[in-house]
């Protein structure tokens, strides 16, 4: 058994960071030099944490799959980044940040970490504007806001929709500066394959050269997982098509815990599955709703265009349900309301499974070009993929799989259990408990690696400045290279009938029927058994063509696909161990009367953070208790 | 619908490459162009051959990630979106449709319709930046920005690195890139510190990585996905003569 320390500071929540940084080991430059550091992951939380790393002198090594760091999927967040500035002074503080994310994550987050982010937002929109991110501007050329979903607040910056964009590309030049500069190395298109442990601490990493096929070695003193999240399981979500879990995985089957897999966000306002070829689907920003309102026709099954339907007959359903936050409630429960409308029959479109996101009245009372403004590069993308222009029409929209809340288990200093392992950014647990409010994946992934790993990682490192920098050659890496090597072989050798994509479909097509936006028991073991048993076929059946040594997109994707099918099991075995709801976790047993999540927090009330115990062997539950002590903990509502 | 691919299929860098014929039935106008490569890479996996090598990532139009020649124009007849943003639709049943890389000295071929674009990040790392170490920032509204200038400088900065105008340009020049980036920064006050360096260097760093000059055919702007504007390339000229004449 995993002893959790989670190191949360003692002192009052608001004095729990200064302590910390004035307590925490320090590495003076001179021995930052002799350090080297692994980033794996090169996004808004990678780019960043290496770009400041280099700054602060550690020589550090970059590693990413696509052919440069400003392809990471941060670039295709749209919405916005909280911060507690209170420009519009209505009353936000870093308090009432903190408490939206903790009951915006239905009590499943912890405190100290959650309380670190908000005290942090406010730098990095000083960050962010001094790189030259071109936020949106009042005339008077001071920076503006606006509100998001589960908040009451203006605390959202953005750059039109476009604000993950604009960025990622801050946070990548950040790093392009620093490798003119000599301190940071890039590897591009390297999927990373295993991580590589030495006398308990982690150490390097075993790399595939996607264009030559070679297996590689690489040594550091200490190694950051910015990996991102495991959506893609779902096969149709709005991530990028190569997003993976891979790296996550292989440090999971070295002994880092795996914390809350279920949950995973289901994003309400998606483009709808047009087709069975689709590759992805598109987000349509959350920040839609300010403006946008949400219904479906009154009478079941109306298939008159929405132009035709008069307004005394439509349902303006988050608006009647939760009339406080109306059309802005969370994403867990503006989902569940669109889910619950069509299933009852009442969706729109071709398949009935999508309701609309209206302008109309926007429109009338701000006018044409005020909408344009904060949505126009919005609505061109939606009228590019649909057909249909928003301006005229309101959009067609429908959930589907978006961020993963679930992660690689951290401490309060963002360490694995695997001693000089970190995850940041989406890749860990930490900040979003079992639902993300909008608006605060790019605070956390751009907090994590611009201002808190730079700091709490020299506490690690202050103990290893005499370790001389690490050799390759070595029985760990030769065993870790070997193992690499046997499994892509393993997976060439199968020679099957069916294509690498087909099974990835199926794996999420059960993934989504059994453990999506509604799951019950029997549903999630039956998904348990499907899934082990597409595993098994996968490994006799699967198609892959060509050899290592060369360029295989089929090899890498089947290689990605394999760990999709572990963390599946991961994902429904938390699920079913959970017999509660919560947030983005919704078990249908237990639901309110009115169709709300039902938390149990006598029982429930922890971290579910798994541990491997073998291949296909059952994973062993460890849990971190959440106390809360600064928020009443109370059932969550937005009515 | 039916079609027909002359796809250019080249091993690796120093291959020689060669266009190959393939028919495609049963394609769903629905499909996006890189749906409907999948679609016949899926035929093509299970026929036993080797299938169509091809970057994409995000398949939204942000990433950058995809880029491909068809029927001569980046990105096919369709104006301002990405490979991965066109649909099938603009085509007919019965069309042959030609595919190929970006043509570039300074992007070569990895394979069939992969190029190597590192020249990109190369011209960023010599200056694409403001200068700002992280903890050293002032606070934000500290720095007032003209809303219309901080909205140009989004019009520019919204460049997603696909190279389309360095394959749509006679000279494969990448005036545009750089002019987007030179832009977006000379804009914003933030950015005017360091504006002289860095236009001499990312020019320079232009010119030595093989990329041609601007001749004025506005072909960048008219295949840009992000429709980003030659008055770019003008701000980049009267950057570089500003910063070589002071």
């Amino acid at each position: 058994m995993v002893t959790l320390n989670s190191k949360i500071p003692e002192g009052p929540l608001a004095e729990k960071w200064s302590n910390h940084k004035a307590s925490i080991k320090l590495v003076n430059p001179a021995n930052k030099k002799k350090l080297d550091i692994i980033v794996v992951g090169a996004g808004a939380s990678g780019a960043s944490a290496a770009a400041t790393l280099a700054e602060l002198g550690y020589n550090v090594k970059v590693y990413c799959f696509q052919d440069s760091s400003r392809r990471a999927h941060s670039i295709a967040s749209q919405g916005g980044i909280n911060a507690t500035k209170n420009y519009k002074n209505d009353g936000d503080s870093d308090y009432r940040l903190f408490y939206d994310m903790i009951k915006g994550g239905d009590f499943r987050a912890r405190e100290a970490n959650v309380y670190r982010l908000a005290e942090i937002s406010n730098n990095v929109i000083d960050q962010y504007v001094a790189q030259g991110v071109p936020f949106a501007r009042e005339y008077s050329g001071y920076l503006t806001t606006r509100s998001f979903g589960g908040v009451q607040v203006s605390r959202t910056f953005y750059a039109q929709g476009q604000t993950g964009q604009q960025c990622t590309l801050a946070a990548y030049q950040a790093l392009m500066r620093q490798i003119n500069a000599g301190k940071a190395k890039m590897f591009t298109r390297r999927d990373v394959l295993d991580l590589v442990v030495i006398n308990g601490k982690a150490r390097g990493i075993i790399t595939r050269n996607l264009i030559t096929g070679e297996i590689e070695r690489h040594s550091a003193h200490a190694v950051v997982f910015a990996t991102g999240g495991y959506g893609t399981v779902y096969y149709l979500s709005t991530l990028a098509i190569n997003s993976n879990v891979t790296a996550a995985m292989a440090a999971f089957r070295k002994g880092a815990l795996f914390a809350n897999p279920s949950m995973a966000q289901i994003h309400p306002t998606c483009i709808p599955v047009l087709n069975e070829y689709q590759s992805k689907l598109t987000l349509m920003s959350e920040s839609l709703r300010n403006d946008g309102r949400v219904w479906v026709p009154k009478k079941k099954g109306d298939k008159r265009p929405a132009n035709e339907i008069p307004e005394e007959e439509r349902d303006y359903y988050l608006e009647r349900r939760y009339p406080a936050f109306g059309n802005l409630v969370p994403r867990d429960v503006a989902s569940r309301a669109a889910k619950e409308r069509c299933d009852a029959g009442y969706g729109v479109g071709e398949t009935g499974l999508s309701v609309y996101l209206d302008f109309k009245d926007a429109i009338n009372i701000q006018g044409k070009e005020t909408i344009a403004g904060k949505y126009g590069n919005l609505f061109d993308l939606y009228l590019k993929i649909t057909g249909i222009n928003p301006y005229k029409e309101p959009m067609r929209i429908y959930p589907a799989a978006h961020y993963t809340m679930g992660g690689l288990w951290v401490d309060y200093n963002l360490m694995t259990t695997i001693p000089g392992l970190y995850a940041i950014g989406e890749a860990n647990f930490s900040d979003h408990g079992s639902n993300r409010l909008g608006a605060s994946s790019l605070l956390q992934c751009s907090a994590d690696g611009y201002f808190i790993l730079p700091v709490t990682i020299g506490d690690y490192l202050a103990d290893e400045i005499k370790t001389p920098k690490i050799s390759t050659d070595t029985p760990e890496f030769e065993k870790a290279e070997k193992a690499v090597k046997e499994k892509l072989n393993k997976l060439l050798s199968v020679k099957g009938t069916q294509t690498v994509t087909s099974f990835h479909k199926r794996l999420g097509h059960i993934l989504w029927s059994y453990s999506g936006m509604i799951k019950n028991e029997n549903g999630l073991k039956k998904a348990f058994k499907l899934v082990s048993e597409l595993k098994e076929e996968f490994w006799k059946n699967v198609k892959i063509p060509g050899g290592l040594n060369e360029l295989n997109h089929e090899l890498e994707k089947a290689s990605r696909v394999a760990d999709f099918f572990d963390v599946a099991k991961l994902i429904i075995t938390d699920a079913l161990d959970r017999k509660e709801s919560c947030g983005a976790h919704f078990r249908e047993e237990y639901q309110t009367e009115e169709g709300e999540p039902k938390r149990d927090d006598k029982n429930y009330s922890y971290v579910s953070a798994w541990e491997y115990t073998g291949e296909d062997k059952p994973p062993k539950l460890n849990k971190e208790e959440l106390k809360f002590k600064y928020v009443k903990v109370t059932e969550r509502s937005y009515k | 619908m039916n079609i027909t691919l002359k796809i250019w299929r080249q091993k690796n860098e120093h291959a020689k490459g060669k266009f190959v014929t393939y028919k495609l039935d049963d394609v769903s106008k629905e499909m996006t162009f890189l749906e409907m490569l999948d679609y016949l890479n899926e035929k093509l996996i299970k026929e036993g051959n080797d299938p169509v090598a091809f970057d994409s990532d995000c398949r939204e139009g942000i990433c950058g990630m995809c880029g491909l020649y068809i029927n001569g124009r980046p990105n096919g007849p369709k104006k301002g979106v990405t490979a991965c943003q066109l649909s099938m639709s603009v085509f007919k049943d019965g069309d042959t449709i030609t595919v190929e890389p970006w043509r570039a000295k300074a992007f070569p071929v990895i394979k069939d319709l992969i190029v190597n674009r590192n020249a990109f990040d190369k011209i960023i790392q010599v200056g694409g930046y403001i200068s700002v170490t992280t903890g050293s920032a002032p606070e934000a509204n500290s720095i007032p920005v003209k809303k219309e200038n901080a909205e140009r400088a989004f019009d520019s900065g919204i460049c997603i690195g696909c190279g389309a105008c360095v394959a749509a340009c006679k000279n494969a020049s990448a005036m545009l890139f750089i002019g987007a980036k030179v832009s977006q920064l000379a804009l914003l006050p933030q950015g005017r510190v360091e504006a002289k360096e860095r236009v001499k260097t990312m020019v320079a760093k232009m010119d030595e990585l093989g990329f041609g000059n601007c001749s004025n055919t506005g072909a960048c702007e008219a295949e840009c996905p992000k429709e980003i504007k030659l008055t770019n390339i003008a701000r980049l000229n009267r950057e570089f003569y500003k910063a070589n004449l002071s």
